[in-house]
């Protein structure tokens, strides 16, 4: 069944090992294709696969250089998912913020039930 | 020492494979136990501000079986079960977990609590099998959470076109 592009990809896209690998090597400067090939040790059809991949999700850009094909990371795009750690310690802060509540009351459940406590 | 409530969550990957969530709570560990494992309690705090805990399902002896589900205002889905694998009453649970989402992937959670002082400390390590596991269950995990930040990234990726 055909998707259509959303946003789920791109954590999808980044979560590849190899395409975080393109995206680590591209974080220091725009390269052309072949440079990449080169430090990846990957075939350029499969390289180009990854490119692609990571171009649809607007993880990274493509320009042409005379005849070579240059890419960039596009920083902005990424952020959201560079923070998916941050994203899942806010999701496990408010789930934590929400137990605070339940362990107030139970504080008080057990005060107030008296006894020793 | 001027500590109010609680501290602050942090998430650390120790290893390739691993997750681990650590936060203290102003409670003894009998109530932060209480709090992890009782359905009732579950309901009131597994979603955070996502939305609501519809299924709390607990069946707290080893080899029996847990399923949560929660459901965002906007009517996303997200199911997670497992099943208990070692049980120590309020110091220590082992237990796997599978997002229904991606079913293939199966984590193990060993979540240990810990007193000092009259406050607890819960940490909770989660073992994938492999990175790649770990990071898509990482991702995939917070589709019900990352709803804003993935709208964010689409007005981003749009705008860039």
């Amino acid at each position: 069944m055909a998707r259509a592009a959303t946003t789920t990809d791109a954590f999808n896209a980044v979560a590849e090992p190899r395409r975080r690998q393109i995206l680590d090597l591209l974080a220091s400067g725009e390269r052309p294709v072949g440079d990449l090939v080169r430090r990846l040790g990957m075939s350029q059809p499969l390289v180009s696969k990854h490119l692609r991949v990571l171009r649809e999700v607007g993880a990274v850009e493509a320009r042409d250089e005379g005849r070579r094909r240059m890419y960039r990371l596009n920083a902005r795009a990424l952020k959201p998912i560079y923070d998916w750690v941050l994203g899942y310690e806010r999701f496990w802060s408010e789930r934590f913020n929400g137990m605070d509540a339940v362990l107030k009351d139970l504080k008080r459940e057990e005060e107030g039930g008296g006894g020793d406590g | 020492m001027g500590v109010t409530g609680s501290g602050k969550a942090t998430v650390t990957l120790p290893t390739d494979e691993q997750i681990l969530i650590t936060r203290e709570f102003d409670a003894s560990r009998h109530l932060v136990y209480r709090a992890w494992t009782e359905p009732e309690l579950v309901r009131r705090w597994w979603s955070g501000n996502r939305g609501e805990v519809t299924v709390a399902e607990v069946d707290l002896r080893v080899g029996g079986p847990w399923r949560y589900v929660m459901v965002t205002d906007d009517g996303f889905e997200a199911a997670f079960h497992g099943e208990y694998r070692e049980i120590v009453p309020n110091e220590r649970i082992v237990a796997t977990e599978v997002y229904e989402g991606m079913p293939e992937v199966e984590a193990l959670n060993t979540v240990t609590f810990a007193e000092a002082d009259g406050r607890t400390t819960l940490t909770m390590l989660v073992q994938h099998a492999s990175k790649e596991a770990r990071d898509a269950h990482m991702a995939s995990g917070m589709e019900a959470g990352m709803r804003e930040a993935m709208d964010l990234l689409e007005r981003v990726a749009n705008a860039l076109r």
